[in-house]
C-alpha cells in the first residue's frame, strides 16, 4: 500500500477528517496540502524534497476545527508533535502520524516515542559545520557575523510563523501595551527579536530548521535556536521532542537543586 | 515618444562614473553570499551578472523599512516636537525589472491619495530609474497578466534592453534625459536595433478576475486557498506595491521618535481594534483582503492594479502560496 491508498482509506472510513501532506508546487517544489476528500488523495506526494515541518499546522485554529487529522511526518515533525503534546497543545486522540513512506501509522505518543528511539537526532552536516565554524570564532567575529546577517532581516516573521513551536495566540513581539520589543526592523529591533526568539526556543526547539528555510532573505536563523538547543543537550542531557511528558531542562525545578540562586 | 540610443557595454562605467560625479548613489542588483539584493555600487562590474530579480523589492528606495517621522523631547513644562526631515539621497536605481519600475505607481497612488506624503515624495523626487528589460523569466513571473510586460517602459526613466554588445536605451522622461546629458559620450545613435525580450504568457483574465471578485467576497475559496498560509508577512515585505505601514513610537523617559515601519495585512494585529474587536480575525479573511486590495479595491479607487506580476511573493513564500495560480483559480466560475 502506498500513501495515497492509505489516505483514501482513512478518509473513506471516516477515521480522519483530513490528511495533511505535501503536493507538487511551483517549479517542482513541495508544499503543504490538506486533503479532505478521498478522491483528492492523488495529489499527495512524499519524497526527499518534502522538507517543511507540517506539524506547524496542528495548533492552528482552522486545522483544529477539522477534527481528527492524519499527518505525514518525518522524524522532525514527529519530534515537534511530541513536544507539542508535552506542552499540552495537541491531544493524542486527535492525531494520526503517518511515518516512514507514509503508511506507517503512529496513533499514540508512545508509538511515536518508540519509532523515534530508532533514529536519534543528528544535525545535517552543513548546519553542524556552520555551528562549529561559529563556535570557533571569537566574540567579536561572531558579533560581526550576526550583525551582518541580521541587518538583512525585514521582520516579516516568516521564521516565527513557520516554527511548529511558535504557537502562541499572542506573541511577545506583538505586545504593544507595553511594547517589549521594538517593532521596527532596525539594528536593535532585529537583534532583540532574534535573541528573544532563540531564548524562547531553548530546550524546546526540535531542530527542524524550518525557520531558516522560511527566511525570504536567507538568514541562517536556525543556527541561533540550534545553538541554544545543543547547549541544553550538552548541559542537561535532554532533547526537545524526545518525550510527550513535560520534563525538559528549562521548565522544571527541584527544591533540592544544587544551585543556591534558585532557592 | 522615447528617444532611443545604443549604449555599449563598455560605456557603462563611464555612465556610472558620471552619475557618481553628479553626487548620485547607484543602487543595483548585486550577488552577495549567493543572494541577489540591491546594494550601492561604484562600478558596473559590481552588478550581478545573471539574475531574474532581487529578493526584496526596490520600493525601499522610496519607502524604507523604517522611516523616522518626528522626534520629541520631554521638557520640564512642555513637550518639544520636532519634524524629521526626509533622508532623500539622490539615487539611481539601476537594473531593476520593468515590473518593479512600474510598482512605484502603486505606491504613489496611496502616498498621494489625500495628503501628499512628504517623505515618499522627497525620495521619489531624488530617484531616477534605469530599468533593464527581461531576457529571462521563471514560473513565478506573470507581468503580462496584469498589464505589464518584460519590455514595458512604464515607471522607468531610461529602459535598457540587452542587445549584442550592450543595450538598446529608451530615454523616456526628463529625468532620463538629464542622465543622458551627464554622460553624453556613453550613448550612441541607435542603428535601428530590434528590442527583444522574453515571452511571458498571459496566465489569467485579469479584467474577468476583477469582475468576478465583486460577487465572490463570501466564498469558501478563500478558506481553501489560505489553509496552508502561515500568516507571516514575507509576501508583503518583498512586494514592490504593498504599502501597509505601522506607526510606532520608541521612547524613554526623556523623549523619543515616531517611526513608520513596514507592516502587512496578513497579520492578525493589523486590523485589531482598541476595543478588542478584529474585523479580519481569520487567516482566510486576511488572505482575501490581500487579493481584494490588489485586484478589486485598487482598480476601484485608483484605476490601476495593486500588483505588477513580479512574482516576488511566490518566490519568498515559505509555503508556496503561488499568487498567479490562486488568481487564476479565483477568476474561474
Amino acid at each position: 500500500m502506498d500513501l495515497r491508498e492509505k489516505a483514501r482509506q482513512l478518509l473513506e472510513s471516516g477515521e480522519v477528517k483530513a490528511v495533511i501532506g505535501y503536493e507538487k508546487g511551483t517549479m517542482g517544489a513541495r508544499r503543504p496540502v490538506f486533503v479532505k476528500k478521498a478522491e483528492r488523495a492523488d495529489r499527495l506526494v512524499l519524497d526527499g524534497d518534502c522538507a517543511q515541518n507540517l506539524a506547524t499546522y496542528l495548533t492552528r485554529p482552522e486545522i483544529r476545527k477539522l477534527g481528527r487529522v492524519a499527518i505525514t511526518a518525518g522524524p522532525d515533525a514527529l519530534r515537534a508533535i511530541l513536544q507539542l503534546m508535552a506542552e499540552r497543545q495537541i491531544e493524542e486522540e486527535n492525531l494520526l502520524a503517518l511515518a516512514g513512506d507514509g503508511t506507517v501509522e503512529l496513533a499514540s505518543a508512545q508509538a511515536i516515542e518508540e519509532h523515534l528511539a530508532l533514529a536519534p537526532k543528528e544535525l545535517p552536516a552543513r548546519d553542524r559545520e556552520l555551528l562549529e565554524r561559529l563556535g570557533k570564532m571569537d566574540r567579536a567575529e561572531r558579533w560581526a557575523f550576526w550583525q551582518k546577517e541580521l541587518s538583512r532581516c525585514v521582520k516579516c516573521y516568516a521564521c516565527r510563523n513557520s516554527c511548529p513551536m511558535c504557537y502562541c495566540g499572542h506573541c511577545t513581539m506583538d505586545c504593544n501595551r507595553p511594547q517589549w520589543v521594538p517593532v521596527a526592523s532596525h539594528a536593535l529591533g532585529n537583534l532583540e527579536y532574534h535573541m528573544v526568539r532563540a531564548m524562547h526556543l531553548a530546550g524546546r526547539c526540535v531542530e527542524c530548521g524550518d525557520c531558516g528555510r522560511a527566511c525570504p532573505v536567507g538568514i541562517p536563523i536556525h543556527l541561533l535556536t540550534f545553538n541554544c538547543e545543543e547547549s541544553v543537550h550538552q548541559q542537561f542531557g535532554q532533547r526537545a521532542g524526545a518525550s510527550s511528558r513535560l520534563d525538559y531542562a528549562l521548565s522544571t525545578f527541584r527544591p533540592d537543586d544544587k544551585e543556591s540562586f534558585i532557592r | 515618444m522615447a528617444e532611443t540610443f545604443f549604449l555599449p557595454q563598455a560605456s557603462l562605467d563611464a555612465l556610472f562614473a558620471a552619475l557618481a560625479k553628479d553626487g548620485r548613489r547607484i543602487l543595483a542588483p548585486t550577488d552577495r553570499d549567493g543572494r541577489t539584493e540591491l546594494n550601492p555600487v561604484a562600478s558596473f562590474q559590481e552588478v550581478a551578472a545573471d539574475y531574474i530579480q532581487t529578493i526584496l523589492s526596490a520600493k525601499e528606495a522610496a519607502f524604507p523599512k523604517v522611516e523616522r517621522l518626528m522626534t520629541f523631547t520631554l521638557g520640564a513644562k512642555a513637550v518639544d516636537l520636532k519634524d524629521a526631515e526626509p533622508h532623500a539621497e539622490p539615487t539611481v536605481l539601476f537594473g531593476v525589472r520593468p515590473c518593479e519600475a512600474s510598482g512605484f505607481g502603486a505606491l504613489d497612488a496611496v502616498f498621494n491619495w489625500d495628503t501628499r506624503d512628504r517623505f515618499f515624495n522627497a525620495r521619489m523626487e531624488a530617484l531616477a530609474i534605469i530599468g533593464v528589460g527581461c531576457t529571462k523569466k521563471d514560473d513565478a513571473c506573470f507581468c503580462t497578466s496584469v498589464g505589464g510586460g518584460p519590455g514595458s517602459t512604464r515607471g522607468s526613466d531610461i529602459l535598457l534592453t540587452p542587445v549584442e554588445g550592450g543595450f538598446l536605451a529608451e530615454v523616456l522622461t526628463p529625468k532620463g534625459r538629464a542622465m543622458v546629458a551627464l554622460a553624453p559620450g556613453a550613448f550612441q545613435p541607435d542603428p535601428g536595433l530590434e528590442k527583444k525580450v522574453v515571452e511571458v504568457p498571459v496566465a489569467f483574465d485579469q479584467p474577468g478576475l476583477t469582475r468576478r471578485l465583486k460577487d465572490r467576497f463570501e466564498d469558501g475559496i478563500w478558506m481553501e486557498q489560505s489553509l496552508r498560509c502561515v500568516g507571516c508577512g514575507a509576501c508583503a515585505y518583498v512586494c514592490p506595491t504593498c504599502v501597509c505601514f505601522d506607526i510606532v513610537e520608541e521612547a524613554d523617559a526623556k523623549g523619543g521618535h515616531r517611526l513608520r515601519t513596514w507592516d502587512s495585512c496578513g497579520g492578525p494585529m493589523f486590523t485589531l481594534h482598541a476595543s478588542g474587536h478584529n474585523p479580519r480575525e481569520t487567516q482566510a479573511q486576511r488572505w482575501r483582503q490581500r487579493v481584494y486590495h490588489k485586484f478589486s479595491y485598487y482598480p476601484e479607487r485608483y484605476d490601476m492594479l495593486g500588483c505588477v506580476g513580479c512574482g516576488k511573493c511566490t518566490r519568498a513564500c515559505p509555503v508556496d502560496m503561488n499568487l498567479q495560480e490562486h488568481l487564476a483559480e479565483a477568476a474561474q466560475a
